[in-house]
């Protein structure tokens, strides 16, 4: 009997850690996503785009704001604690990958699948985005070919399951040390919201690298 | 007449640069790229007076391409990188341009490539770019080399050591050895001093792949690699090694 109370404390107590963690990760998540997306990369570049739009095709020029600025602000109002719907997270996701398609034209191609039953699923927000981020970078610098990134969602029972994939070039990439904030971020979240290790996988076949989250529905 | 390369993977990037462009009509655009290998052929077909080139590219970053080159041209870095505090290579390169620049910037770049001094080649100044540009912790990974007219990535963990050879380094991994046509000094500069060490004037050799170190005839040692390869090791190399390996 005592050893049950002493127990449910330890559990509770491990909960308690648990959910203070996932506070702070869930802030430090946003804080890298403003990084993200206030570095010189995504941003700098994007207003270059914008800046070679204006001389010769205004309302794409005007297109391009206005999403840049829908995605930005988007992160700014997103709520890390929340649990949204698959549609959403993909709109705002959508946004982004526009952008990145007017930056890289042609070699950038994106294919999405979501049912209208996956789309109402609920995953923790800005959990798909560092994969993508990931995914594009990957497919962008390390080959040289056209690139398509692809998202796939699906149910598994009490499952969404979503498996994203770029093209990779084993000769070149390596596992690195970390893989920096972006996937180990996204699994240490899963970790953290679920108290699983087993959330989150990475294949590396031929030449595409596979990332698949499965996010149990509560 | 100038011929000027453009290399960029972004497409509207090379936009600009062409548009800026247009008030210089001694300057002519042979042909635009799409990334450093494209960057690589073109040098190599047009001999271009002034090449703009963006650092981050697919597969190899401008840095590695302008290694590749025998006699550089004159570059104008036009990027939104700024990781590796490009001001450090304001010296060396001819400008540098940080994305989204204006056009009043760019043509300031122009004018000052136009009035150099034609008496500076601009082949050594990019040499002492790369110099510097290997320097950056970014540069640490990899090294990118040409075999016939393939270029070739060796990630720095496969690098067993590197010999000088004539005016070049031959880089030694596992599949064979590789020409590069820079000097010890670059290397050892460029290499982690945590995994690779100049054990000698001609050689610098990875730490892990030490499995012995022999005496060998006075004040000199013998390191025995993995691979089986015995380097030899000064008198002031073994002393190197010995602070590196904590003996």
């Amino acid at each position: 009997m005592i050893s049950m109370i002493w127990y449910s404390q330890i559990d509770q107590k491990e909960n308690e850690k648990r959910k203070n963690e996932a506070e702070k990760l869930a802030r430090d998540a946003e804080l890298y996503n403003l990084r993200q997306q206030l570095q010189p990369h995504f941003l700098f570049n994007s207003l270059n785009s914008i800046n070679a739009l204006i001389g010769f095709k205004p309302d794409e020029a005007r297109k391009m704001i206005h999403q840049l600025s829908d995605f930005l602000r988007g992160t700014l109002k997103k709520d890390d604690q929340l649990q949204v719907p698959l549609n959403e997270e993909l709109q705002h996701l959508n946004l982004y990958l526009e952008i990145e398609k007017v930056r890289f034209g042609h070699r950038l191609q994106t294919e999405i699948s979501c049912d209208e039953k996956c789309g109402s699923a609920l995953l923790p927000s800005m959990l798909l985005q560092p994969i993508v981020e990931n995914a594009i970078k990957f497919g962008l610098y390390d080959t040289t070919g056209d690139v398509v990134v692809s998202i796939r969602a699906e149910m598994e029972g009490n499952y969404l399951v979503i498996m994203v994939q770029n093209p990779y070039d084993p000769q070149t990439s390596r596992p690195k040390k970390g893989t920096g904030f972006g996937l180990r971020g996204v699994q240490r979240r899963l970790y953290l919201i679920f108290a699983r290790n087993d959330l989150m996988e990475t294949h590396a076949n031929d030449n595409i690298f596979t990332t698949i989250i499965k996010v149990p529905q509560l | 007449m100038k011929r000027a390369l453009i290399i960029d993977d972004e497409p509207l990037a090379r936009m600009v640069v062409k548009e800026y462009l247009q008030n210089f009509k001694q300057i002519e655009v042979v042909q635009e790229c799409n990334d450093g290998f494209e960057g690589l052929k073109a040098i190599q077909q047009y001999q271009p007076d002034l090449v703009f080139l963006d650092v981050q590219m697919p597969k190899i970053n401008g840095f590695e391409m302008l290694e590749l080159v025998e006699q550089p041209p004159a570059v104008i870095f036009t990027t939104a990188f700024d990781e590796y505090a490009i001001k450090a290579f304001e010296t060396h390169a001819v400008d540098y341009l940080l994305k989204p620049f204006s056009k009043e910037r760019f043509n300031k770049a122009i004018e000052k490539y136009l009035a150099l001094a034609p008496s500076t080649p601009s082949s050594k100044q990019t040499e002492e770019l790369l110099e510097t540009a290997a320097h950056s912790p970014a540069q640490h990974e990899r090294i990118v080399v040409k075999t016939g007219t393939k270029v070739k990535i060796i990630p720095v963990q496969d690098v067993l050591y590197l010999a000088a050879d004539d005016d070049y380094v031959s880089v030694y991994t596992a599949e064979g050895s590789f020409l590069k046509n820079k000097t010890m000094n670059f290397f050892e500069k460029m290499l982690d001093p945590r995994y690779f060490v100049r054990v000698h004037r001609s050689y610098i050799i990875a730490i892990q792949q030490i499995t012995r170190i022999d005496p060998y005839e006075k004040d000199a040692h013998l390191a025995i690699l993995k691979s089986g390869a015995k380097i030899p090791v000064s008198k002031t190399g073994y002393v190197k090694l010995k602070q590196v390996l904590g003996i």
